[in-house]
């Protein structure tokens, strides 16, 4: 996208009139141009969080909200099922992102090498699961990942159990389903943005570190994470927003069963405003909790790594 | 030493890129299946093709999600492209302190999470039916206005227009074109790459948009594909083979864009973070 100016050549400089308007007609203008844009994001970004803020001090069903002060933000505490709901997502997260993000270096890495046969077909296999949608993928994972499915067939050709294992009855393995899928779909993803990262860094701190000897392993240690500081911190925060608004790989592989064992705090949402008798104060209250959470970690990953910048 | 590694590496690899291709194959393989021999873990092609796709069109009413997301898609991504490239040059060519403030605001709604805002949403969606019936709930433009205008794409396009060279404006000014004839007869066609970059972003954000519709569309003649595979998937006696026929389908096009377009599309995915 870097070769929009090539045809200036082409704009014919005829003359005609010289604009008398100066920079007031142009400034005005210019709002014209973010007016639509501006509007929209008010309306539907900023006007519903503060709606959102004003309906977790509200209680009641349906319609028939009061206010109630603090009561939703007391209930959260005492509420397992929100409990159960942050725990998973936060485990999510906390294994999900790291692995993920570890794996997707480790692609990176491996792929850059200029000598590596195929490597052309290794990245773009890698990258291949970043075209399905998420539902599509999800129901493709419930049915691989079920008691008679592919999986289990094929841990059992191989012989690592004898018995198939009940991967989404069991709440552990569940979890670990969920996990699974997710690092599926989204480890091309970040690799691509280490890859071209990559390109950037020079050649010939490789070359140093070789002739003083350093190893593979610390090569990867001492130049390139340092060097890709900026874009892993940027794909884990950007990694981290989306982990922790998961919902539909939870709503299509589990449902957020067995039990609570997998409802994330999206899925919590969904529930409380339109599974169950509708309690749109609470749910707000809920979905705070995400903002907060999202802020929060942005604001430690940053901070944790963003000192160099 | 060095040979080992080699092999190791190429190992690796290829479990990787069978494990990412798998399930691609596999659904391609049980489309043409029968939903027994799916479930006895059967990977050669079958002969059901054809009735799966029947099914899937006669007795499921695909053909209704197909034509929903593809008017959803199609929409959504146009408007998305012309407000967002408008904001994005308007921020950008008209710069002033204050305009750059007002787009740091802008940016903050990306950390946004949806399932904050969805209630209120929907509660406005809500308000809105009784009065403006066709804006209302279960209809296709309430599933698309809330999302034809994104943070994402103002920025993307505010970093593209920094590529685009300033002196075109000048001299379509000198050329007599108004404000908006330099926007649309010069800027537009001269930024056809970002814009396709874009276009593949924003199709397939709508078209694979789950959450949002889910709570906005209800009735089955609105439903869009990601919804009638959810619903599929959901029930008590799944029939495996038309369900991977649906999930080919929904996934055909953005495999096609991204097999056609490699860069443009991962131009696109990186788009937040260029420039």
């Amino acid at each position: 996208m870097g070769k929009a100016m090539n045809n200036t050549g082409s704009i014919p400089y005829t003359v005609k009139k010289k604009r008398k308007s100066g920079g007031l007609k142009k400034n005005y203008i210019g709002w014209f141009f973010i007016l639509i844009a501006v509007a929209g994001i008010c309306l539907f970004y900023f006007y519903p969080m503060v709606q959102a803020l004003l309906l977790s001090f509200q209680s009641g069903m349906g319609a028939n909200l009061e206010y109630v002060g603090l009561d939703n933000y007391i209930r959260l505490f005492s509420d397992p099922t929100f409990i159960a709901a942050l725990t998973n997502t936060m485990i999510y997260l906390l294994v999900q992102v790291p692995v993920m993000i570890v794996l997707a270096l480790f692609f990176s890495v491996l792929l850059n090498d200029a000598t590596l046969k195929f490597r052309g077909f290794f990245r773009l296999a890698i990258f291949l699961p970043c075209v399905t949608s998420l539902v599509a993928y999800a129901v493709i994972f419930k049915y691989l990942f079920g008691v008679d499915g592919l999986v289990n067939r094929f841990l059992i050709d191989l012989s690592i159990t004898s018995e198939p294992l009940n991967w989404l009855s069991d709440p552990l393995l569940a979890k670990l389903t969920i996990i699974i899928a997710i690092t599926w779909r989204w480890t091309g993803y970040n690799m691509i943005f280490y890859l071209s990262a990559l390109q950037n860094v020079d050649k010939s701190m490789y070359e140093a570190a070789k002739i003083d000897g350093a190893s593979a392993l610390q090569q990867f240690f001492y130049i390139t994470v340092p060097m890709l500081k900026p874009i892993i911190l940027f794909t884990s925060i950007i990694s981290t927003i989306g982990t922790l608004q998961i919902f539909d790989e939870i709503m299509n592989i589990t449902n957020g069963g067995p039990g609570n064992a997998t409802l994330s705090i999206s899925m919590y949402i969904y529930n409380l405003s339109f599974e169950y008798t509708p309690d749109f104060g609470y749910a707000a209250t809920v979905s705070y909790v995400i903002v907060i959470l999202v802020v929060l970690l942005s604001l430690i990953q940053f901070k944790v790594a963003g000192d160099n910048k | 030493m060095r040979k080992l590694q080699r092999i190791a590496t190429y190992i690796f690899l290829s479990i990787a890129a069978i494990v990412s291709i798998f399930p691609f194959l596999w659904m391609l393989v049980s489309m043409t299946n029968k939903s027994v021999d799916i479930t006895q873990g059967r990977l050669l092609p079958g002969t059901h093709l054809f009735e799966n796709l029947t099914v899937l069109f006669q007795q499921v009413d695909m053909v209704t999600a197909l034509v929903n997301s593809t008017i959803i898609a199609v929409i959504t991504t146009f408007l998305t492209l012309l407000i967002g490239s408008l904001a994005g040059y308007g921020f950008e060519i008209y710069r002033t302190p204050g305009k750059d403030r007002i787009f740091n605001i802008l940016l903050l709604s990306m950390m946004i999470p949806f399932a904050a805002i969805m209630i209120p949403l929907y509660r406005l969606f809500g308000g809105i039916s009784a009065t403006i019936p066709f804006l209302g709930i279960d209809t296709l433009a309430a599933a698309i206005l809330p999302t034809i205008i994104t943070a994402f794409f103002i920025f993307f396009f505010r970093q593209n227009t920094k590529m685009f060279a300033r002196d075109l404006v000048e001299a379509g000014r000198i050329d007599g074109l108004s404000e908006l004839g330099i926007f649309f007869r010069i800027y537009l066609p001269t930024m056809k790459t970002s814009y396709a970059a874009a276009a593949i972003i924003a199709f397939m954000n709508s078209w694979n948009n789950f959450l949002w519709p889910l709570v906005v569309l209800q009735s089955p003649e609105k439903q869009t594909i990601p919804l009638l595979i959810s619903k599929l998937g959901a029930g008590y006696t799944p029939d495996f083979g038309v369900i991977m026929s649906a999930i080919v389908i929904a996934t055909l096009p953005t495999a096609i864009v991204f097999f056609l377009m490699q860069k443009h599309f991962v131009a696109g995915m990186m788009g937040s973070v260029k420039g």
